[in-house]
C-alpha cells in the first residue's frame, strides 16, 4: 500500500542529481567502510527495494538516522527519511533483537530505574554487569549510561503550580529529563517563569523515537500518538506552544513522527507538530521581539558549544549560539564536527558501538583542544556520549542562561 | 486570528550557500550587519573545481582576464561583468584570496589574478584556463614544460590517469600514467574517501614510499584533487617533499575536495564575522509590501519561519541548482521569492537549438535586475552569482569569478546603502 507520504518520500528521489554533497557530509561513511553513504544506500538502492519483496541491502542497518544528509541536500531529497523506512523493512524481515525492544522503552527502564537508582546505577558501573549486558543483551559494555536520578520531573512538577500570569507554554519534558536529569526540566522551568509565563505540564510519556530510530515503527507510532493527543488539548488556542529541551524528541514531534512514520493524516499530531519548539529557538524568537530578560550576570567561563544533528534537522541554525552571546564573559567556542556518534540508542550497540566512538573523534578532539571548561550541547544523548568521551562536564545550553540570571541561587 | 509563526530580524539575510551567497554573507557580516544565511542545502562548491574561473573564453581562449575584460564587457552590455564593473573584479579575488590565508587551513592558499590565466589540465587531460586556483593545482600549468606523471588510483574510479596522460601528450607536456597501489578498506572510494585518506601522515608517507620508485626524476607528478581536506597544504608540502619533485593535484568529479576545502574557508570568515547560517531552511516565499520584501519564509520542521531583514541577498543560482524552473505551460519562474526573470524566450520564440554545445536560447536566463544588480520590483533585494542573467559560464570559463565579484558587489552595495540610511537618521 502506497500512501501520500510514501509517495512524498519516494517521490523525492527523483530530485537526486547524484551530486554527492550527502556523501560529503555523512559522518558514518567517514568513520567506517560498514556504511557505503547515505546517496549509495537511499536514492541509488532504492531501486532494488521493491513493494512486498525482500530486502536485498543490508549496509543500511549501519545508518545511524542522524539526518545531516537529508539537512545538506539541495535539491531536497528525503534520503534519511528513505533510509530510515529501508530500516524498517529490513528488521521486519531479519527480526528484531530483544535489545532493541528494551533499550528503545526509556519508560519501562525509568519506572524500573528509578525506585531502584542506587542498585541500578551500581550495575551500569559494574564491570562484570556490564560484561553480562553486552553477552546476553549485545549493549557495549563501555557505552555512555545515564544514571538515574532517583527522582522523576513530573513528580516535582505535579508537586508545584506555576504561577498564572496569562501567557502559558506547555512543557514537553523529555524522558532524559524525566528520569535521568530531571533539574534540567527544573531549570527550564525557571527560565520561563522568569520571563513571566505559566508553564503548563501535562502528563506525557516517551515519543517513540528510540522505537523508530530501531526500526519498530508499529510501536513508535502508537507511542508518538499517545503523546499527541496528551499535548494536542493544550494548544487548541492560537497562542499557545509546546517547548521541549531535547532536540531529538522535539524532531520527533515536529516532523519525523509525520514523514518518517507516515503519521501526516493524524490531527493531534499535526497540531502539536506545528506548535513545537526547541526551547532555544523558542528564548532567541522571544529576545527577538525583545521580550527576554536580559538581566544576566557575568560568567567568566570558556566552553565548548555543539549542536547535536538532530537539533540541525530543525532547519532553524543554532539559536543557542546567539543566547549563550547574550551572557556577559561567558566564551563560547563553536565545535565544528558533525556528530559525536551516538546518535540515540546508536552507539549503545554492542556492534556499532566502536563505529560511534570513531564519528565522535572529531568533536572529541576539537573539544579537548578547545581549552573549554564545560561543554554545552541541546541533546541529552550526545551530552553522555560526550562525557563518557571526553571525561568534561557537558550540560544543556539553557543551564548557563540559569545561572546567568541568578536562578541557583548562587550570589 | 492564526496562529503564531516565529519570526526573526537581521540587516541583511542572504539566500543560498554557494560562492555568491556566502562571500556576499561573509564581507557584510565583516562590514558590521547582522547577517543570516537561509539555504536549502550545501550549495555549488562541493560540485565545483574549486579555482576562481573569471574568463577563460571570449570566445577565443583568454590569456589575460585583465586585458579582455574592457573588450567583452563592450561587447555584452547586459553581461553580469558589465554591471559588476571590470574595475570591482580584483579587490573580490584579492578579499577572497585573504580569507583563503587567514582561514582554517594552515598555509593554504591561492595564487595568480586577473593579470594572467593559468592553464591547467582537467580530469579528462584537456587544458583549462583559470584565474586563480589553489597553489596545490598551479604546478599543473601548461607552461611549465617538464613532463608530467599523471598518478591513477584503482580504488577511485572517478579518475582515469590513462586517459588524461594521452590528452595531455597530444597537445601538451609529454605526459604518461601510473598506477599506484593504495589500500583501502572499501571496494571503491571517492575522492573525498581518498582525501581523508591524505589526511593522515602515515597513510601518506606509505604512499609515497610506493609511489616513489614509478615516478622519474624529470617529471611533474600530477594526483587527483584528494590531497586532504584539514591540511592541503601541509599533505602536499610532504608529498613534493618524499617524492623530490613537483606536485599539482588535477580536479575530479564531484565531490570536490577543493570545492569543500573553499566552503570550509568562507563559512569560516562567515563564523569569524559572527554571521549566521541556517541550512536546510529553503525559502518557500515572501512577505510583500509594494516594491520591497519584508520578510521571506523558509519551511523549518513543523512550522514555517519568517525571517525580516532591510536587505535580502537573493544567490540562489539558476536552472541547473533549481533555483529557476520551467512549469508545464513553459512559463519560467524564480523559486525562492517569485521575481522576475531575464533572458527567457518569449512565447514563440525558438527554445532549443538544435547543436548542443551551441548557445541555447534559454542559456541565458536570470533575474531581472538594474544596473546596481538590484532585482526588478523589489528594491531591497540585490542579486548574486548564477541567478544573474547575461552569462554563459560553462562556456566563458566565468562562473566563479561573476560569483565572487557580484557577492562582493552587492555586499558593499548594501553597507553602502546602510551606511546612508545612518546617517540620516542618526541612533
Amino acid at each position: 500500500m502506497t500512501t501520500p507520504i510514501d509517495e512524498l518520500l519516494r517521490g523525492s528521489l527523483d530530485h537526486c542529481v547524484k551530486c554527492t554533497i550527502c556523501e560529503t557530509a555523512c559522518p558514518v561513511a567517514a568513520a567506517t567502510p560498514l556504511f557505503p553513504g547515505p546517496k549509495y544506500a537511499g536514492p541509488q538502492a532504492e531501486r532494488y527495494r521493491v513493494a512486498d519483496e525482500p530486502s536485498v541491502e543490508w549496509s543500511v542497518d549501519y545508518c545511524s538516522g542522524c539526518g545531516i544528509c537529508t539537512q545538506v541536500c539541495p535539491q531536497g531529497v528525503k534520503i534519511a527519511e528513505i533510509n530510515a523506512q529501508a530500516r524498517n523493512k529490513l528488521k521486519n524481515q531479519k527480526g528484531v533483537p530483544l535489545r532493541d525492544r528494551i533499550i528503545t522503552r526509556p519508560t519501562w527502564l525509568g519506572r524500573l530505574g528509578t525506585p531502584a537508582a542506587p542498585i541500578a546505577n551500581w550495575s551500569l558501573t559494574f564491570k562484570p554487569a556490564r560484561l553480562l549486558g553486552e553477552k546476553l543483551l549485545k549493549v557495549h559494555r563501555d557505552a555512555a549510561a545515564p544514571e538515574f536520578a532517583g527522582r522523576r520531573f513530573s513528580t516535582w512538577a505535579r508537586k508545584r503550580t506555576s504561577p498564572a500570569t496569562g501567557r502559558k507554554v506547555v512543557y514537553f519534558h523529555n524522558c532524559g529529563t524525566e528520569y535521568y536529569e530531571p533539574w534540567e526540566g527544573e531549570k527550564l522551568v525557571a527560565i520561563l517563569e522568569h520571563n513571566g509565563f505559566e508553564v503548563v505540564v501535562p502528563k506525557q510519556d516517551c515519543c517513540g523515537l528510540p522505537l523508530q530510530s530501531s526500526g519498530l515503527f508499529g510501536d513508535a507510532r502508537k507511542v508518538v500518538l499517545r503523546l499527541a493527543k496528551a499535548l494536542a488539548p493544550h494548544v487548541r488556542d492560537d497562542d499557545t506552544v509546546i517547548v521541549g529541551n531535547a532536540t531529538s524528541c522535539t524532531l520527533m514531534l515536529k516532523r519525523e513522527a509525520r514523514e518518517i512514520l507516515g503519521l501526516e493524516d493524524d490531527p493531534d499530531l499535526r497540531l502539536v507538530s506545528e506548535r513545537t519548539y526547541d526551547i532555544c529557538e523558542f528564548l532567541l524568537e522571544l529576545h527577538d521581539r525583545g521580550e527576554l530578560k536580559t538581566d544576566f550576570k557575568p560568567i567568566d567561563e570558556t566552553i565548548a558549544y555543539h549542536a547535536p544533528c538532530q537539533q540541525q534537522g530543525h532547519w532553524i541554525g543554532k539559536p543557542a549560539l546567539e543566547l549563550l552571546a547574550l551572557v556577559p564573559g561567558l566564551k563560547v567556542a563553536e565545535m565544528d564536527a558533525r556528530c559525536c556518534g551516538i546518535a540515540g540508542t546508536y552507539g549503545l550497540k554492542a556492534e556499532k558501538y566502536d563505529i560511534a566512538m570513531a564519528v565522535g573523534a572529531n568533536l572529541f578532539e576539537q573539544i579537548a583542544s578547545s581549552g573549554a571548561d564545560a561543554v554545552a550541547c541541546d541533546s541529552e544523548t550526545c551530552r553522555w556520549q560526550i562525557t563518557h568521551a571526553t571525561k568534561q562536564p557537558s550540560v544543556h545550553p539553557i543551564d548557563f542562561l540559569h545561572r546567568a540570571y541568578g536562578l541557583d541561587g548562587a550570589a | 486570528m492564526s496562529p503564531r509563526t516565529p519570526e526573526l530580524h537581521y540587516d541583511a539575510v542572504v539566500i543560498g550557500a554557494g560562492t555568491a551567497g556566502m562571500t556576499a554573507a561573509a564581507r557584510l557580516a565583516e562590514g558590521g550587519a547582522r547577517v543570516c544565511v537561509l539555504a536549502k542545502g550545501v550549495g555549488s562548491t562541493h560540485l565545483a573545481p574549486g579555482t576562481i574561473d573569471v574568463l577563460g573564453y571570449a570566445p577565443d581562449r583568454v590569456e589575460e582576464p585583465e586585458g579582455a575584460l574592457p573588450g567583452f564587457i563592450a561587447e555584452h552590455p547586459d553581461h553580469p561583468y558589465a554591471l559588476i564593473g571590470a574595475e570591482a573584479i580584483a579587490p573580490a579575488l584579492q578579499w577572497f584570496a585573504e580569507r583563503v590565508e587567514a582561514g582554517p587551513l594552515p598555509g593554504y592558499r591561492y595564487v595568480g589574478g586577473l593579470d594572467r590565466n593559468h592553464l591547467l589540465p582537467t580530469a579528462v587531460g584537456v587544458m583549462r584556463p583559470s584565474a586563480l586556483v589553489p597553489e596545490t593545482m598551479a604546478g599543473g600549468d601548461e607552461r611549465a614544460r617538464e613532463a608530467v606523471c599523471v598518478v591513477g588510483m584503482r580504488p577511485l574510479r572517478d579518475f582515469h590517469a590513462a586517459l588524461c596522460a594521452a590528452n595531455l601528450s597530444r597537445n601538451g607536456p609529454s605526459a604518461r600514467a601510473v598506477e599506484a597501489a593504495v589500500e583501502v578498506d572499501r571496494a571503491d572510494v571517492n575522492s573525498l574517501g581518498l582525501a581523508r585518506r591524505f589526511d593522515d601522515p602515515a597513510w601518506r608517507a606509505a604512499f609515497a614510499a610506493k609511489l616513489a620508485p614509478l615516478v622519474r626524476t624529470e617529471e611533474r607528478v600530477a594526483l587527483p584533487a584528494v590531497l586532504g581536506l584539514r591540511d592541503p597544504h601541509g599533505a602536499w608540502e610532504d608529498l613534493q617533499q618524499r617524492l623530490g619533485r613537483a606536485v599539482f593535484e588535477i580536479p575530479t568529479l564531484p565531490p570536490s575536495v577543493p570545492g569543500m576545502r573553499l566552503f570550509e574557508i568562507l563559512k569560516a570568515a562567515l563564523r569569524a564575522a559572527r554571521g549566521r547560517l541556517v541550512l536546510g531552511a529553503e525559502v518557500i516565499g515572501a512577505d510583500r509590501a509594494g516594491g520591497r520584501i519584508e520578510a521571506v519564509r523558509t519551511h523549518a520542521s513543523g512550522h514555517d519561519v519568517h525571517y525580516h531583514a532591510r536587505w535580502f541577498v537573493l544567490a540562489t543560482g539558476g536552472f541547473a541548482s533549481g533555483a529557476i524552473s520551467i512549469a508545464s505551460d513553459w512559463t519560467a519562474h524564480e523559486n525562492a521569492l517569485d521575481l522576475p526573470l531575464r533572458g527567457f524566450p518569449a512565447p514563440g520564440q525558438p527554445r532549443f537549438v538544435a547543436d548542443y554545445f551551441a548557445e541555447q536560447p534559454m542559456a541565458r536566463t536570470g533575474v531581472a535586475v538594474d544596473g546596481s544588480l538590484r532585482a526588478e520590483g523589489a528594491e531591497n533585494v540585490f542579486v548574486a552569482g548564477a541567478s544573474l542573467p547575461g552569462s554563459l559560464p560553462w562556456k566563458e570559463g566565468s562562473g566563479d569569478g561573476i560569483a565572487l565579484a557580484s557577492g562582493h558587489k552587492v555586499a558593499q552595495a548594501v553597507l553602502d546603502a546602510e551606511a546612508t540610511s545612518k546617517l540620516r537618521t542618526p541612533a
